[in-house]
């Protein structure tokens, strides 16, 4: 299991590949990317990661073991950075191996329903004009309730 | 004892933390100390359901006891992902 809480940028496919072939029983690797996204109306100069220090691995640390005990998984990484961002950069990703896809997809949509809302992070939106943190969804709280 | 706050809440109280003395009883009772302290305190505690809270690093209620506790950390709900 493997959590980075970093504010350097990282290579998602030297991650994907580093973890792929780290699995010597898995039959299936998923992988998830979020990357920050201009606002609708354009304009986003930044996006600001605030986090908690600390907290932030613990949090991700628990979620990656119920993750582990609710699915059949040989390994997690969970990747989430923190800092100045900048629209189209690559701000967290999440990998889980398992013999079978469904243990895989199923476990990482876990994780990141569960990481949007219980990992203590905070985006703030920056435009020429605004800074607007980013508050959360009722959907994001209501997708806790599937698991 | 030391009191964080993360994101708005840091911002509209003006300190990313603090140190207080230790205290007993719960974070509702910690919360209607700060509150009295300052314009800016009233402010950032007004809504307490804009607010969760974690002691030592654990995500709670407000009703938790913060006996004992080193940290006491209040933020918005998290925007991770």
């Amino acid at each position: 299991m493997h959590i980075l809480v970093q504010q350097a940028a990282f290579d998602m496919g030297a991650q994907v590949n580093d973890f792929t072939s780290a699995q010597d029983a898995s039959g299936a690797v998923v992988t998830f990317t979020g990357i920050v996204r201009d606002l609708p109306q354009g304009g986003l100069q930044h996006m600001l990661i605030e986090h908690y220090p600390g907290m932030t691995e613990k949090a991700l640390t628990e979620i990656a073991h119920q993750a582990r005990t609710r699915w059949a998984l040989d390994d997690v990484l969970v990747i989430h950075r923190y800092g100045m961002l900048i629209p189209g950069e690559t701000i967290m990703m999440v990998a889980t191996a398992s013999a079978h896809r469904k243990n895989a997809f199923e476990a990482a949509d876990f994780l990141m329903d569960y990481l949007k809302s219980r990992a203590p992070f905070w985006k703030k939106e920056i435009t020429s004009a605004t800074a607007d943190w980013v508050g959360a969804k009722q959907a994001d709280e209501q997708a806790l309730n599937r698991w | 004892m030391k009191i964080l706050y993360f994101a708005w809440v840091r911002e509209r109280i003006g300190l990313p933390s603090e140190e207080l003395e230790n205290r007993s009883g719960t974070v509702r009772d910690l919360i209607e100390d700060l509150r009295a302290r300052e314009e800016r305190y009233a402010a950032a505690f007004a809504d307490l359901s804009a607010l969760r809270v974690a002691v030592d690093q654990q995500l709670t209620d407000f009703d938790a006891s913060i006996e004992g506790a080193s940290e006491v950390a209040f933020f918005p709900p998290m925007t991770g992902g």
